[in-house]
């Protein structure tokens, strides 16, 4: 009886479990978090939250310079960071889309920093920009340029980190360009050669467009993630020096777990997912336009 | 003519891997400089200039890692979450996959992909306040839920696409013999989509393994996973190079050998599914 029963209802069942850990996991923590973006409360058990309307956000959005700086500051990080993947990733790609002795290496070691624990590799780095025992600052001082201080400095805090960042996901935006090369037609290249093109135009022309829904897929995932930086940022340098590398992510979890302000927290978070909300649907439309 | 040709093939040959080899220096490069850092004695692991391929050999830094702090308990603790999570996360996504996929249930499918999109830290606060009214925060069960938010929609979206591949007419032969449901998903489908599961397996224990945002909370003291007690060591350790490269080789190496197992899929995982190699 039953397994009848399953039977007839296994396409509600089936997905049972999983909706239910959803509903508890990911449904009900934002809602929970959209609630207390609207109200005041310091995480203790004596006083409950307490209701202030929108005025969490009025703060944000008028009151508080320091959320818009760590908004600019996200912002500015995610596309320097995209921007040299992107450039770098397409690159790599155009020079690996060929036959050669140890393509299969090259993928392993592509695939090796987008799995090593950011943490670790953070840890590694912060050795490595060590301003004047890092090996860094030596590399630069054999090619003949001058020192930096990298994380250690507030003009060069964020761009260091970026680089980190850069160093661990330009290999998914080559691996995804790549893939896209592989699929694409000949025809159109030799036509191209036959009308004289050169093969700067032939790029311009031909792969850049045909490249251009699979590098869109590729950025969009990139971006997502690259305005959600939370674990390098705060082991390299907790948002210093002096607020240099303060990202939405480092200022809302001081908000919430240093400072107690929830609720406050709570509306930079529900902002924080309009950002990458926005950012997605940004990218979604450009890829739509795409007609090819 | 014909030696000029072969000479300047062989040049751009030469040109092709002296590229290669000058794009993929910084990839191997941090990897090396992590691992010999980790085996220097502490006065050459600080030397200025450094010393690149020429230095003594010492597993003290190992040893300081293991003597100094309970590591055994953190790779302990790391273990017991990322299995937990990747267990419970396939016995949990692998049947709500192949219904997305049977069934065309595209509604589920959206609502995963919004998971995957949603910043992590906006669970944060509603999972602090959570686990500590239900007197949670220092156990396993809270580390396995909350990183199951990142596992459960990466296992559940990559296996759709796996399931969508199962002939349908396999599926209905078995239907009309008088097989149920589960019968079908059990014996026919989960069958042939087997690489799938191991490789969103891989990936959701990689991403437990790493994760740092949701154990920095749960996490108090005695369920401390890996990436918590790495970070931790810096304040103490600023000074002791070869212990801090030692604890960061032996956090990196076992998701480095695992994800090797699955690199045709990682892609396909880390994309969501975008691209399947």
């Amino acid at each position: 009886m039953l397994t009848r029963w399953a039977h007839r209802h296994a396409q509600w069942l089936f997905p049972a479990p999983a909706v239910l850990l959803v509903a508890v996991l990911i449904v009900y923590p934002i809602a929970y978090t959209g609630w207390m973006s609207f109200h005041e409360w310091s995480a203790s058990s004596l006083s409950p939250p307490r209701f202030v309307g929108a005025a969490n956000y009025t703060k944000i959005l008028v009151g508080d310079a320091r959320f818009r700086e760590a908004v600019g500051r996200t912002i500015y990080f995610t596309l320097v960071a995209v921007a040299a993947e992107t450039l770098l990733g397409v690159a790599m790609a155009l020079l690996f889309n060929r036959e050669f002795w140890g393509r299969g290496l090259l993928r392993t070691l592509a695939i090796l920093p987008m799995v090593a624990t950011p943490t670790a590799i953070a840890l590694v780095f912060v050795m490595m920009y060590h301003p004047t025992l890092g090996v860094a600052n030596y590399v630069l001082s054999v090619v003949g340029l001058a020192p930096f201080r990298w994380t250690y400095s507030s003009q060069t805090a964020l761009y260091a980190l970026a680089l980190v960042d850069i160093w661990q996901w330009t290999p998914l935006i080559m691996l995804i360009a790549l893939a896209g090369l592989a699929s694409l037609p000949r025809e159109p290249y030799e036509a191209a050669r036959l009308d004289g093109a050169s093969p700067l135009q032939a790029f311009w022309h031909i792969t850049l467009p045909l490249l251009r829904p699979a590098l869109v897929v590729a950025i969009l995932f990139r971006a997502i993630d690259a305005l959600k930086t939370f674990d390098i940022i705060f082991v390299m340098t907790q948002g210093g020096p002096a607020n240099a590398s303060e990202t939405i992510n480092i200022l809302l979890f001081n908000q919430a777990f240093s400072y107690f302000n929830m609720g406050y927290a709570a509306s930079m978070a529900v902002a924080l997912f309009a950002l990458v909300m926005g950012a997605s649907l940004l990218l979604i439309k450009v890829r739509r336009s795409t007609t090819w | 003519m014909r030696g000029g040709g072969a000479r300047r093939r062989l040049l751009s040959t030469a040109g092709f891997y002296a590229l290669a080899v000058v794009f993929m220096l910084p990839t191997v490069f941090v990897f090396y400089w992590m691992v010999t850092l980790s085996l220097k004695p502490q006065i050459e692991a600080t030397a200025y200039p450094p010393s690149f391929v020429r230095f003594s050999i010492t597993a003290a830094g190992y040893r300081e890692v293991f003597t100094k702090y309970p590591f055994f308990l953190y790779t302990w603790n790391s273990l017991v979450v990322a299995t937990g999570c990747t267990v419970l996360g396939l016995a949990v996504g692998l049947p709500a996959a192949y219904s997305i996929a049977h069934w065309r249930q595209q509604r589920l499918a959206i609502v995963i992909l919004v998971a995957r999109i949603i910043p992590g830290i906006a669970y944060l606060i509603p999972w602090y306040i959570f686990f500590r009214s239900l007197r949670m925060v220092d156990t396993y069960g809270a580390l396995i839920l909350s990183h199951l938010i990142v596992g459960l929609p990466i296992i559940i979206w990559v296996m759709i696409s796996f399931f969508e591949d199962v002939p349908a007419d396999l599926e209905d032969a078995a239907l009309i013999d008088g097989c149920t449901h589960l019968g079908v998903f059990w014996r026919i489908a989960l069958p042939l989509v087997k690489p799938g599961v191991v490789a969103t397996g891989i990936l959701s224990f990689v991403f437990s393994w790493n994760n740092f945002l949701f154990s920095v909370i749960p996490a108090a003291w005695k369920t401390r996973t890996l990436p918590i007690a790495v970070y931790n060591m810096i304040s103490y350790e600023e000074i002791n190079w070869g212990t801090l490269a030692a604890a960061a080789t032996l956090i990196t190496l076992p998701v480095l050998l695992v994800a090797l197992l699955a690199q045709r899929h990682i892609v396909t995982g880390l994309t969501f599914g975008a691209v399947k190699q």
